[in-house]
């Protein structure tokens, strides 16, 4: 199971902060943000939104990088703080 | 949240901070270094033409203070640093209240500064904050600047 956490204006779009992907074997993140989108229909258009960020375990990542079961996954927009 | 060591306070908190107690802990029982830089971000009242009223910070819990972290440890790597602190904000802040600060000692002035200047700008492009603007016309997010991103590419 990969938990998926989304942030900000993607929280607030999708009404979701937190969901789950019950995957046993690894997946690339592209792979992951499909079965998201094929599992909530509504969240197509906000998913696949070429400005958002990615990240695995806490650490930024591409879409070509491989997501493990139990590992953390996250979605969500370009960071404006400070 | 905190990591903290004898020479680094990386602090994530919805809290205010005092500015003079941060100053002291940069440099009390500190004789080695000569020069102390600090920068503190505050809510200002205009933004984009708009009048402001009022921030909400989010952060993603976790990641955030290890974004810091590696923000700090290469900035240790650049330059020859004493004592480092960043705090940062979190939750609803209003005009004029402090949302960040970047505390950092050296020997001589140069490295602090630089320091001090690199840590904002890769907190700005880096680290999983997210500000929601509050105007009379209601909440909404900030988009990110891309003159942020492109200060901190000069590093």
């Amino acid at each position: 199971m990969v938990k998926v956490n989304f942030f900000a204006a993607l929280r607030e779009a999708l009404n979701c902060g937190e969901t789950q992907l019950n995957i046993k074997e690894p997946l690339t993140v592209q792979q992951a943000r499909e079965l998201l989108v094929q599992q909530n229909p509504s969240w197509e258009k906000n998913l696949n939104n070429n400005n958002l960020l990615c990240a695995v375990n806490h650490e930024m990542v591409q879409e070509d990088f491989l997501v493990k079961p139990h590992d953390e996954l996250a979605f969500f927009p370009p960071v404006t703080g400070g | 949240m905190s990591q903290i060591t004898h020479s680094e306070r990386i602090i994530i908190q919805t809290a205010d901070f005092n500015h003079d107690d941060e100053v002291s802990w940069l440099e009390n029982n500190n004789n080695e270094d000569g020069a102390v830089v600090t920068f503190c971000g505050r809510v200002r009242n205009n933004n984009l033409g708009k009048q402001v009223k009022g921030l909400t910070l989010e952060h993603y819990p976790g990641m955030t203070e290890k974004s810091l972290q590696s923000i700090v440890d290469s900035a240790r790597k650049k330059w020859k640093l004493g004592r480092v602190t960043v705090i940062h904000r979190v939750g609803k802040l209003l005009i004029g209240e402090q949302i960040v600060f970047v505390g950092v000692t050296s020997k001589h002035r140069g490295d602090a500064f630089a320091a001090n200047e690199f840590i904002m700008d890769f907190l700005k492009v880096k680290a999983p904050f997210w500000k929601k603007e509050l105007t009379d016309e209601g909440e909404h997010w900030l988009a990110a600047k891309s003159s942020d991103t492109n200060k901190a590419q000069e590093w």
